[in-house]
């Protein structure tokens, strides 16, 4: 039972490297908020199940509680520190403030990487499969409705860009 | 435009949204201190036994592994205390922070390891070998009950709440209604987990708690009881807070624990709870089983209500300790007349999570009762249930309407209400009548279809007190601080929206502090719908003395009479819009600083109102609901921000569905928790829950409070159950067919085969006497 032997990996997360020393059972989410200090990454259920740690590894959308931190090495990881433009909120992030898509706040940057990681990759996605997509992330505050108009909205203002 | 720009009233923006869009929130566990040490908690696998022997052994042996604690370590600290209607008889039944020589349900903490990180002390605390011999498990608080330890009995209280002639109603009855009603185990489960970190600073001599919630100022005095401290050492620190719900910020065992510790090994001491240990470990809220029975006249209406119940507590009695059987009792009522009532609530404990509240506590379960009451007097009499409900509803002339009992120490009095306009207001925009036409046609055509409706009242802005300081630096940065926390609710834009309107300054520049010990010497935290109301006031007031004191010391700079002065867009000025005027900073920075404090005081709750609406249909084929449309009408008095209010309304129904469809912790027969993850325990995701509709009225604002203002944070949850259920009656054609909640899948398809028989089903309702008219 004793910790298997560290390893010396790096994280590219938001354009920058980060050399970090983990062990190989690590969390990626635990290696992103703890030995790289970005905690907007949330950590709700550990068991892949309420996407409040979703990030984008190499474009897609993924729960970063069920990837280890050795497994992501090498891969463009993107957080919600990444998406603003400095003082700029990303289109997303403003849809969320304009629409009232957040409460408490905890569920957010889950939704937003989930939302941003859909978008771009499929534009033009239909409001069902979008309904779909967003399914797979928990939110207790909310009840959704402002969070699926919010993406609604942040989507279109993504098309414009 | 020179008059004070409005903000009551106003969708604005929230303040509260930038850091938490942009990842810069300070949650629980963002929260860390050089050389921590990491807690965890060994929790009982057993749900009831003797607890013999903890051997901590090889959890030491591990490198980096720095202590063991049982309750040897601990049994100087005494039993968690009461916060709220903490009756003496309840006391033999607190929990102590590590189990002593019993355990009472799976999760209780027996012991706590602590490590240099967080996975070792995981791995340490698998290695904690316990002996626990098991003893009988009662699950049933509505059978039995058993022993909890050698003096008493799992049967820890009762409570009443009487008026009127009961037994005389029920001999001048026309008829009599009877049902047996049961509604599960559910509770909030805020997408973050508990968590805190404590940390001692010897140069101070301060204890400090990050990750506090709720109600710090109850938490630091309680700590401070505890350990044998003065409260001034210590302080609590609320950062941002992942959602409440009435569970989260309660004081619990690890709480004590992390702060017990810190002070015992001099360093930062932080616990993240795991969501497994989360559904386990954190209070449940809700189980309950009624009977109960209504005396009517001839015409349907109510002589007299009697209703006994079972609250199963779980294991231990918490610092809500009465609150939630009371509050079901004392509300049962809701909107109507009811002459003679007796309700007696039997606080029972089981061998499964200790309870506290959950959003709508008691009114959740006590509304589901008394509406399906309504629906079954409807029924037994062939009058509509609608009519049913009108002909029973307080007038809104015999307000103030006092119930002739009381609750969290208020006497229950309605301060305002115009229940039939609302009523007819939501049925006008559900365009009710032409609902039930369409549902009637598509059942015809072989479809599952139906409509529900619920009212209920809710209650609010509990006091006594709170109290606000509002600060004007030298340098124009003006702070709001007061005790009531937030939990995402948008408590920060909801008072600067006060404070401006009422300063003459613009909300955006307003920084609202809450939740810090250090900065206020006291405030009664964030439940019970009572910040708006409560902190609301108190802002109001502290608002004006601030702008009557800014105008006085403006008036001899300006050397203008006081009473001509006003503040418009921060600016002191004359109210007739001529001559100079004077920046709020360049009188803050000329006179060093301005500040005004007030301290609101209320000894009665304010009432809020409303009903629901729901139309939907079943999936015959795999006992799946769907909710075709759900609209919801509230009375807040008045609304601060309706977005606000709305986002409220619509995060409550969610809440509501999950616990009348979907949520329920389950236990095996020998007590074994059957919902410990998010995949067992099924909360609504974006395809559950469906567009709300939500029509926020102001017809009836309080009068106890010069903004009338009234809470607006549960009546979104307070009648799903209530509404679903009479929705689904209506479906299978089969009035009292919903008998529990939730209403999950298996229990649907059950449903459905016996409506299939729905002729049968009547005479098997009436045998079973879950429905009878007499």
């Amino acid at each position: 039972m004793s910790p298997s032997k560290r390893v010396n990996i790096t994280l590219t997360i938001n354009g920058r490297d980060y050399d970090i020393t983990v062990e190989p059972r690590r969390t990626l989410a635990d290696a992103i908020r703890e030995e790289c200090g970005q905690t907007g990454t949330h950590v709700g259920c550990e068991h892949g199940v309420c996407g409040a740690c979703t990030v984008i590894v190499e474009g897609e959308p993924i729960r970063s509680c069920l990837m280890f931190a050795v497994q992501a090495e090498g891969k463009k990881i993107r957080t919600v520190e990444g998406l603003a433009d400095g003082e700029t909120l990303h289109p997303m992030q403003q849809a969320f403030m304009d629409h009232h898509g957040l409460q408490c706040g905890f569920c957010t940057p889950g939704f937003l990487m989930l939302a941003v990681g859909v978008i771009e990759r499929e534009p033009d996605i239909s409001d069902e499969d979008l309904l779909d997509v967003l399914s797979s992330n928990l939110c207790r505050c909310t009840g959704y409705q402002n969070i699926i108009k919010a993406v609604r909205e942040g989507a279109k203002a993504m098309r414009r860009r | 435009m020179n008059e004070p720009t409005k903000f009551i009233g106003r969708s604005v923006p929230r303040l509260e949204d930038r850091p938490l869009l942009t990842g810069q929130g300070r949650f629980a566990a963002d929260i860390s201190f050089p050389d921590e040490w990491h807690m965890r908690v060994v929790r009982s696998p057993v749900a009831h036994g003797k607890l013999v022997s903890i051997n901590p052994a090889k959890a030491l042996a591990i490198p980096g592994v720095h202590a063991v604690w049982t309750h040897e370590d601990v049994a100087h600290l005494p039993p968690i205390g009461f916060r709220l209607t903490g009756l003496a008889e309840l006391e033999p039944y607190r929990q102590t922070v590590l189990a002593r020589d019993e355990v009472r349900y799976v999760g209780e903490p027996v012991a706590a390891v602590f490590a240099e990180d967080p996975y070792l002390a995981e791995d340490a605390a698998e290695l904690v070998e316990l002996e626990i011999t098991p003893l009988p498990v009662v699950l049933d608080a509505a059978g039995p009950p058993g022993a909890f330890d050698r003096e008493h009995s799992t049967d820890a209280g009762l409570i009443e709440k009487i008026s009127g002639d009961i037994d005389a109603a029920f001999r001048n009855a026309h008829a009599t209604v009877s049902l047996e009603l049961v509604i599960g185990r559910h509770s909030g489960v805020p997408m973050e987990t508990r968590g805190a970190v404590a940390r001692y600073d010897a140069a101070t001599d301060i204890l400090e708690m990050h990750g506090a919630a709720k109600v710090p100022h109850w938490n630091r005095d309680r700590l401070a009881l505890m350990l044998g401290r003065k409260p001034e050492s210590i302080q609590l620190y609320e950062g941002h807070v992942g959602g409440g719900f009435g569970i989260r910020g309660e004081l619990y065992p690890e709480d004590v624990l992390i702060c017990a510790a810190a002070l015992a090994f001099k360093r930062p001491v932080k616990w993240i709870e795991d969501r497994r240990e989360h559904m386990v470990a954190a209070n449940h809220s809700r189980q309950q089983h009624h009977r109960i029975r209504a005396a009517i006249d001839r015409d349907g209406r109510i002589l007299g209500i009697d209703d006994e119940f079972f609250h199963d507590n779980g294991a231990y009695m918490r610092t809500h300790a009465a609150t939630v059987p009371d509050l079901a009792a004392a509300m049962l009522p809701g909107p109507y007349r009811v002459p003679a009532y007796r309700a007696r609530g039997h606080i029972r404990l089981t061998n499964k999570t200790p309870c506290g509240t959950y959003r709508s506590p008691g009114r959740y379960e006590s509304t589901f009762v008394r509406e399906r009451l309504m629906d079954a007097i409807a029924a037994a009499t062939g009058v509509d249930a609608i009519e049913i409900r009108r002909r029973n509803l307080i007038d809104k002339n015999a307000m103030p309407y006092d119930l002739g009992f009381g609750t969290l120490g208020t006497r229950l009095v309605y301060d305002s209400g115009d229940y039939a306009k609302l009523m007819d207001r939501l049925l006008e925009a559900a365009d009710w009548q032409g609902m039930r036409r369409d549902l009637e046609r598509r059942r015809a055509a072989g479809e599952l279809a139906g409509a529900g409706f619920a009212m209920f009242v809710e209650k609010s802005g509990l006091g006594p007190f709170d109290k606000v300081r509002i600060e004007i630096s030298p340098t124009g940065a003006i702070d709001l601080i007061t005790g009531v926390a937030s939990l995402g609710q948008g408590v920060e834009t909801a008072m600067a929206q006060i404070c401006a309107e009422t300063l003459g300054v613009d909300y955006a520049g307003i920084k609202v502090v809450h939740g810090q010990t250090d900065r206020i010497d006291k405030g009664l935290g964030a439940f019970a719908s009572r910040v708006t109301v409560m902190c609301g006031e108190a802002t109001r007031q502290a608002a004006v003395k601030l702008r009557d004191a800014a105008c006085a010391a403006a008036a001899t700079l300006m050397q203008t009479p006081v009473e001509a002065l006003h503040i418009v867009d921060g600016a002191v000025m004359r109210s007739d819009g001529t001559g100079p005027s004077m920046r709020l900073e360049t009188l803050a920075a000329a006179v060093g600083g301005l500040a005004a404090e007030a301290e609101y005081t209320s000894n009665h709750m304010v009432y809020p109102y409303g009903a629901h609406v729901v139309q939907l249909r079943i999936e015959e084929d795999v006992g799946a609901l769907v909710i075709e449309r759900y609209i919801v009408a509230y009375d807040i008095g008045r609304a601060v921000n309706p977005m606000l209010v709305e986002g409220q309304i619509l995060g409550g129904v969610a809440q509501g569905l999950g616990g009348a469809i979907y949520e329920e912790f389950l236990y095996a027969e020998n007590g074994d928790p059957l919902a410990v993850t998010l995949a067992d325990y099924l909360m609504p995701t974006a395809r559950e829950v469906p567009v709300v509709q939500v029509m926020i009225t102001e017809d009836a604002p309080s009068p106890l409070n010069p903004l009338g203002l009234k809470g607006a944070g549960e009546g979104g949850v307070t009648p799903v159950g209530a509404a679903i259920a009479s929705a689904i009656d209506d479906a299978l054609q089969c009035p009292g067919a919903v008998t529990r909640l939730p209403v999950s899948p298996q229990r649907l398809k059950a449903l459905i085969r016996r409506g299939i028989r729905r002729s049968d089903l009547a005479t098997n309702s009436a045998r079973e006497g879950r429905f009878r008219s007499d």
